[in-house]
């Protein structure tokens, strides 16, 4: 027979201990079950929010979604400022930050000097590494008071006429606008890091035959590298938009925090993550409670489908095994 | 040469300068809030700050050392609940399974790496601070556990497959079996790899708020219970930050230095292990 | 039979040793006949998903001798040897038909543990890959060590034969303590070959062991394969010639996964008797 027996000191390999059968079952069961967390979190999520929320979704149905109130006495409650703020926080955040981020990867990745690259990637990743909490320290006490004391006072002086203008400014500078600001300096880190990814992906063969055909610089990256990116380059604006939609501190420092909506930039207004991260603690009563849950299921769920949007979207281009934190 | 080259060549100079001018944008943030952290925060750092728990709201002083050693200790129960999932789930990407589940299980780790951090403090809140009637360190630290996980898994399976088959192969011609070769020699090879993932997951979860807000809560005092409240820096800094009094305002200021250089002694120690590999 | 293929079978004059006389080692007609056998393959086919890389192959191994498996790239050679220690099973989407024998028993029999063969038939692959982690001593123990073997005499008392088999000792016993890596290309493999002994297996398969190796280092392993034969059976392949002819007594030409033909050595380098094996031996193809 082809086994082992067991004396203390095997002369032959034949005289190794038996291996034990169980001990590779057993542990790729443990990783399995360990990597199906992954599975579990979803559903730990889905569970808990559903089940929260319940009250709240029986209650007021799909209304919840368009209304807009928020009154806590008179158990009123509807969702519609909060998915407001979101958005036009989020929009503006991508506004700033794509063509600034795509501008970046670019230079990182086709004009910068090559000792420069290094060091430029790294203070990319210090700025990811700036937590939330801070942004928003800075934002109250830097950013804020100067953007109402210079931009602002002048936006609302010669363009109130604009709607997105209108005043009256907040004394303090707190609105949707500074939100969108601070929301795009968060997001700059991730949506250049993988645009600059994306940009690297692109075969230097495609860069090489614009060159061959004589054009400038920036022709070589319009014609070869940005249109040949667009799918990857679009999947890194929609990541951001992923994490635009979820920040939570920093907006809930500077937004205002006010549940009403304006067609104006310059009021204050909320979003669904800062309106959790206010009230979930105190929430008062049960009512108000589920629907902040429901506020929850309605963030995850968008995150999650944005999230998944930009996942396909860079897998395009996407090299296995490239990292995205 | 024609007046269109001409434009032509304008034209690609005045791309470049508009990249240039997007970096050097992105890079003035990051100087600000730092000349901002150093002025505000260093000034209102002494011993004080080290050493003492807060003082009642509207009183000078007091500090924040219970807030730094709760962060600390929120870490390490992070570590400790986090990293043993996150690692062998990494292993059985890069060992054992197919490439149809692996395919799903990283997606739903990059998708989870997605989900705004304040869900995973509600649901912590939902399935331990209820049930045990009360806010807790153990609930905060599980929270930020829920962050490592996806975050560990996919380093780790990242650093794992770049370790070289041939060495698994030598392992399985010996007759080892497989997973005391994947723990004794896979492991080993990439374990500055797996630090390196480790360490940057606490170093996402040390300045995380959000998710501690409503489990670990924060607190004006010592904890001496997984089971009850705990501070930490990132709450600290919120509440002194949009406090009326001043003095607090300082303190968040001197607060937010503190976590800032956990931040980065943690990210620093991060890049000096991975120079130390590619010299190696 | 060229003048080329003469030439080839003559022991080269750099060769350290005199190269093995295959004609007293093994009688002229089946090699297997008297020897004993240490695998007996039995229509073997071996599959990569569609593609079959072994076709039918029957072969019979003999036991404490040199085998050396040639043919040109991409013929199955490699296949074949992995085939012997059930390494080819880790392949995903390979598999196999046929049977193989390993002393009367079959290697894939329903009770039989493929790390238990594993152990038995040691395997050297064609570069060399000493643990990076672990140290030269630690290297040539870690199979006896993580098969669980413990007795600190024992695992000192085999670590200095298994580097004295592999001709290491000398050179690294000032210096067990360092990685593994530290040593130089044909050393490394020596302590791959000194890992894959400390085990003690009966059998000893290598994959073209010397191709990435310098022609002293090389000279080396060569005098070590011929130092092993007394005690272990060794399948080694090679797309070396030159090498098969030094170190072998029998040698297995293989073509486009068919064993095209079995023989001793000096049979199938002077004396072919299949037309393809002998335009591969005269340096026509491959
Ligand atoms: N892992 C694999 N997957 C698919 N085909 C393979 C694999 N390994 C080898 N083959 C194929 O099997 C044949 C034999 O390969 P191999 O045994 O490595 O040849 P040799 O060692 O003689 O060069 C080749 O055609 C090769 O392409
Ligand atoms: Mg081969």
């Amino acid at each position: 027979m082809i086994t082992a027996s067991n004396p203390s000191l095997p002369a032959t390999a034949a005289d190794l201990p038996e291996p034990k059968r169980w001990g590779d079952r057993l542990f790729k069961t443990i990783t399995f079950l360990s990597a199906a967390m992954v599975g579990v979190g979803f559903l730990l999520v889905a569970y808990v929010l559903i089940q929260g929320a319940w009250p709240a979704i029986k209650l007021y149905g799909w209304s919840f979604l368009s209304n807009t109130h928020w009154n806590p006495v008179t158990d009123n409650y509807g969702a519609l400022p909060f998915i407001v703020g979101t958005l036009v926080t989020s929009l503006i955040a991508l506004l700033i930050a794509v063509p600034l981020s795509v501008g970046t990867a670019i230079f990182l990745t086709d004009l910068a000097p090559l000792w420069m690259r290094q060091p430029l990637t790294s203070v990319i990743e210090m700025l990811a590494a700036v937590p939330s909490v801070i942004w928003g320290l800075w934002g109250l006490f830097v950013l804020m008071p100067w953007l109402h004391d210079v931009p602002y006072t002048w936006l609302n002086k010669h363009f109130s006429f604009i709607p997105l203008f209108a005043g009256p400014i907040e004394g303090s500078g707190a609105c949707i606008l500074t939100a969108g600001i601070i929301v795009a300096i968060m997001i700059l880190p991730i949506v250049t890091s993988v645009s600059r990814e994306i940009l690297r992906s692109v075969p230097d063969l495609q860069r090489e035959a614009a060159y061959g055909l004589g054009a400038t610089r920036w022709e070589v990256t319009r014609i070869a590298v940005l249109s040949y990116a667009r799918r990857g380059l679009m999947g890194a604006a929609v990541l951001g938009l992923g994490r635009a939609l979820g920040e939570t501190m920093a907006v809930t420092m500077v937004v205002g925090n006010s549940p009403k909506i304006h067609a104006s930039l310059l009021q204050p207004g909320w979003t669904l993550a800062s309106v959790i991260a206010n009230q979930f603690g105190e929430a008062s009563g049960e009512i108000q409670r589920s629907v902040l849950y429901e506020i929850g299921l309605v963030l995850v769920g968008v995150t999650i489908l944005v999230n998944i949007g930009a996942l396909i979207l860079i897998k395009s281009i996407e090299t296995p095994g490239s990292r995205r934190t | 040469m024609s007046h269109h080259d001409q434009y032509r060549k304008l034209k690609s100079t005045f791309m470049s300068v508009l990249a240039v001018f997007c970096a050097l944008l992105v890079v003035l943030p990051l100087i600000l809030v730092f000349f901002y952290l150093l002025k505000m925060g260093f000034s209102s750092l002494n011993l004080n700050f080290f050493t003492k728990v807060p003082t009642a709201a509207g009183e000078n002083g007091g500090g924040m050392a219970n807030a730094i050693v709760g962060t600390l200790e929120l870490m390490g129960l992070a570590l400790i609940m986090g990293v043993p999932l996150g690692l062998l789930g990494g292993i059985f990407l890069s060992e054992h399974g197919s490439e149809r589940t692996n395919g799903w299980i990283r997606f739903g780790a990059d998708v989870l790496n997605g989900v705004p951090s304040i869900v995973w403090g509600m649901a912590c809140y939902t399935l331990v601070v209820v049930p045990m009637g009360g806010y807790s360190a153990f609930a905060g630290g599980l929270a930020l556990s829920f962050i490592m996980v996806p975050l560990v898994l996919r380093t780790t399976e990242e650093v794992l497959v770049l370790v070289p088959h041939a060495y698994r192969e030598a392992g399985l011609a010996l007759g080892i079996p497989h997973w005391k070769i994947t723990v004794n020699i896979v492991l080993r090879t990439a374990f500055k790899g797996i630090v390196t993932g480790v360490l940057l997951g606490l170093g996402r979860v040390a300045g995380e708020t959000a998710p501690i807000l409503f489990t670990a809560l924060g607190s004006t005092s010592w904890n001496h219970s997984l089971k009850e409240p705990i501070a930490a820096l990132p709450i600290q800094i919120y509440y002194y930050a949009i406090s009326p009094f001043e003095d607090q305002n300082r303190q968040a200021w001197a607060g937010a230095l503190v976590l800032i250089v956990i931040v980065f002694l943690l990210s620093t120690s991060v890049r000096m292990i991975s120079n130390r590999r590619k010299r190696a | 039979m060229s003048d080329q293929a003469k030439s080839v079978a003559d022991s080269s004059p750099s060769a350290p040793t005199p190269a093995p006389q295959p004609g007293s080692a093994s009688p002229a007609s089946m090699p297997s006949a008297k020897a004993e056998v240490a695998f007996d393959i039995q229509d073997l086919s071996i599959f990569y998903g569609k593609t079959q890389a072994i076709k039918n192959v029957h072969l019979q191994i003999p036991a404490m001798s040199v085998t050396a498996i040639i043919g040109p790239s991409g013929c199955g050679k490699s296949t074949a040897l992995r085939a012997l220690n059930r390494m080819h099973e880790l392949t995903p989407g390979a598999r196999h038909t046929g049977k193989i024998l390993m002393k009367g028993e079959d290697l894939y029999g329903p009770h039989v543990d493929a790390t238990v063969v594993r152990r038995r038939v040691g395997m050297v692959f064609q570069k060399s890959n000493p643990f990076p982690t672990l140290s030269i001593s630690e290297n040539v123990l870690v199979g006896l060590r993580l098969n669980g073997v413990r007795d600190k005499a024992f695992l000192n008392q085999r670590l200095e034969e298994s580097l004295r088999m592999s001709a290491l000792w000398d050179e690294v016993k000032d210096s067990l303590n360092r990685p593994g890596t530290s040593l130089s290309g044909g050393q490394q493999q020596r302590l791959c070959i000194a890992r894959a002994l400390a085990v003690r297996p009966e059998i000893l398969l290598m994959d073209e062991p010397c191709s990435a190796l310098d022609p002293i280092a090389t000279a080396k392993v060569e005098e070590l394969i011929h130092a092993l034969k007394s005690q272990y059976t060794v399948v080694i392949v090679t797309h070396n010639m030159q090498q098969a002819a030094r170190v072998s007594e029998n040698t297995a030409f293989f073509y486009m996964g068919s064993l095209i033909e079995f023989g001793p050595t000096e049979q199938i380098f002077m004396n072919p008797k299949n037309p393809q094996t002998e335009a591969y031996v005269s340096g026509r193809f491959g």
